[in-house]
């Protein structure tokens, strides 16, 4: 009558957790919305691309140059012209109300100076409260001066100008992201907060509740063991976790076009493995809480932290070196840069082996942490 | 009840402490094989702590305890098999139909389907549950939960089951329905171990302990402890101890 062959209780724990997750009215809406939410939101907000600078003309000229050069930023789909007047102060004003992000000011004498002499300046203010837009608005407004006339000098408050301009013309090539594109750099970093974010707290969540609603205690008085608990546990999270992947990647492709260069077998085969850390962290969390407050707060913690520091938005190669150290057991770091050698740059898997091997070792530990917490018996 | 059954429970100087606090103070007594056995006390008394250790959920600080021929402490995956369990908090899963929780449970107990599905049949039927088999935990009254969350606790056929107050909040009627249940589990050779604080629930044991303060105060059939303590109900006997 009584067998112990352990595949079939992890049957039964598989069966029980799909039924609760199919049942749950919010679960459905997570695992679809969420991520054609964040993808479509943060793809196109998350974005460093200046595409409406916000500029304000001082032209104290007023001469077919100057206006030549005006015509030049109004024609450019970068800028919106916002305002002109003769006045400064007028224009610092706009700056404090936040409606400009750049003043231009030509002085009189512009047109007559560059044909003279063969030089003259112009004035940029730029609000310097964004560092990374302001360097950017400089250096497209600079450039788009520099076009205009090589004999402008940029004279720059605010931020270092581009004095002593060479004359030689610098070709840039982009690889593996030609046109600079933004999108195509971040959503791969998106998709993975997803893919992070529902895995974890799922897993988390899940456990702790037993314990809320005293489930838990039922189980812990049957045979049933520790392994097969936590592999019944995970492997339903672990199915979400891919799909989600999958239908992040469909979105992708569908809507802002990703490329995927790499083999997309490998991208899954690594998100395995970048699973088992993920779902062993959102484990242990939920073994040393006791309410799904605790697991909220601490697992919101981590996650912050991580993300900020997983160069999502900044290379974490110029970040200081305590920080690349602690990047060491940063899971989003290493999927991060896995996730977006693959897909833009086809990388295959003796590129990515050291991510590979370095997760595949923190997801032993992690997991092993977590059986190790899980208490039976208190 | 036989007299000369064997003991399907030991327990010997069983102390456990919370830090100064000590919870159950060198708790001796022995559950006879096919015994109704009540755990009386009030709130509070070490009931509850007591249980917890006898099904292998917690430690025990010293003491030995043996159930069903293993020793709690070092065979504890063995006691499991043997043993039923249903605590005072609800332990089934609200979210899963009555059918679904009685799959699981004899599932994670290593049962095949085969004999899972007879006997769901079997115990839908007893228990008149056959139209709801399909209903959410959640949608039903409190009684009906008991009931289920009783049944399932047996599923597997345990040599013993624990009952944590299985009856707190439910019904006169259905407390009466639910002690038939634990006759029948009775009748069919399982041991039932049962802690409440309702007096006339006392009378229905074989033989009941009552508790005060961590101590057993008080163990023997309920006749006898009425004759012992000089009183007409368990209600009295139980005023005098924990006086």
């Amino acid at each position: 009558m009584k067998k112990l062959i352990k595949v079939k209780k992890i049957k039964y724990i598989l069966q029980k957790e799909f039924t609760q997750i199919f049942r749950n009215r919010t679960m459905l809406p997570m695992i679809f919305g969420v991520p054609i939410i964040q993808l479509v939101i943060l793809v196109h907000a998350a974005t460093l691309e200046m595409k409406s600078i916000d500029m304000y003309i001082i032209d104290k000229d007023l001469s077919t140059m100057s206006h030549k050069l005006i015509s030049k930023f109004a024609g450019s789909p970068f800028y919106n012209i916002n305002g002109a007047s003769f006045s400064l102060n007028e224009a610092l004003e706009t700056i404090e109300k936040n409606k400009t992000d750049v003043i231009i000011q030509i002085p009189y004498g512009f047109e007559r100076d560059l044909i003279r002499e063969n030089e003259t300046n112009v004035q940029l203010l730029i609000d310097g409260i964004n560092g990374t837009a302001a360097s950017l608005i400089n250096a497209y407004s600079s450039s788009v001066i520099s076009d205009f006339n090589r004999n402008i000098i940029v004279d720059l408050t605010q931020m270092p100008s581009l004095k002593n301009l060479e004359p030689i013309n610098v070709e840039t090539m982009y690889w593996y992201n030609q046109e600079l594109n933004y999108k195509i750099y971040m959503l791969p970093g998106i998709l993975v907060i997803l893919v992070t974010l529902i895995s974890m707290f799922l897993t988390a969540m899940n456990i702790v509740r037993e314990k809320e609603i005293g489930t838990i205690e039922q189980l812990n008085v049957t045979p049933i063991k520790k392994f097969e608990f936590i592999v019944g546990k995970l492997v339903p999270f672990m199915i979400i976790a891919l799909f989600e992947l999958a239908f992040g990647l469909a979105i992708g492709k569908i809507f802002f076009h990703i490329p995927i260069v790499g083999s997309l077998w490998l991208l899954f085969g690594f998100t395995i493995v970048y699973l088992l850390v993920v779902l062993g962290i959102g484990l242990f969390i939920s073994t040393i809480s006791s309410t799904q407050q605790q697991v909220m707060f601490i697992a919101f913690f981590f996650m912050l932290v991580f993300i900020l520091m997983s160069g999502i938005f900044t290379a974490t190669e110029s970040m200081p070196l305590w920080a690349q150290k602690v990047n060491i057991i940063n899971p989003f770091y290493y999927f991060m840069r896995v996730i977006r050698m693959i897909l833009l740059k086809g990388s295959g898997f003796w590129d990515i082996s050291y991510e590979f091997f370095s997760l595949l070792i923190y997801g032993t530990i992690m997991l092993s942490l977590a059986v190790w917490r899980y208490r039976k018996v208190s | 009840m036989n007299e000369n059954a064997e003991n399907i429970i030991e327990v010997k100087d069983l102390v456990k402490k919370f830090g100064n606090f000590v919870a159950n103070d060198h708790l001796t007594f022995e559950v006879k094989k096919g015994e109704i056995f009540g755990f009386l006390g009030a709130n509070g008394a070490g009931k509850t702590t007591a249980i917890k250790i006898l099904s292998g959920l917690s430690y025990p600080t010293s003491g030995d305890v043996n159930i069903a021929g293993y020793d709690v402490y070092k065979e504890r995956e063995k006691v499991k098999k043997n043993i039923g369990y249903m605590s005072q908090r609800f332990s089934l899963y609200e979210d899963l139909t009555v059918r679904e929780n009685i799959r699981f449970y004899g599932g994670i107990y290593g049962l095949s389907n085969k004999y899972i599905k007879e006997k769901t049949e079997s115990l839908l039927d007893r228990l008149k549950m056959r139209e709801i088999q399909n209903l959410l935990i959640s949608s039903l009254p409190l009684g009906w939960k008991q009931k289920i969350a009783f049944s399932v606790a047996i599923f597997h056929d345990p040599k013993i089951v624990f009952l944590d107050e299985p009856t707190g909040g439910v019904d006169p009627i259905t407390r009466r329905d639910f002690w038939e249940m634990i006759y029948e589990a009775s009748h069919e050779g399982i041991t039932v171990f049962v802690t409440t604080h309702y007096m006339d629930e006392a009378e229905y044991c074989d033989r009941v302990s009552i508790m005060d303060r961590g101590k057993i105060e008080g163990l023997d059939t309920p006749g006898a402890l009425k004759d012992q303590f000089k009183a007409q109900n368990m209600d009295e006997v139980f005023l005098k101890i924990a006086r």
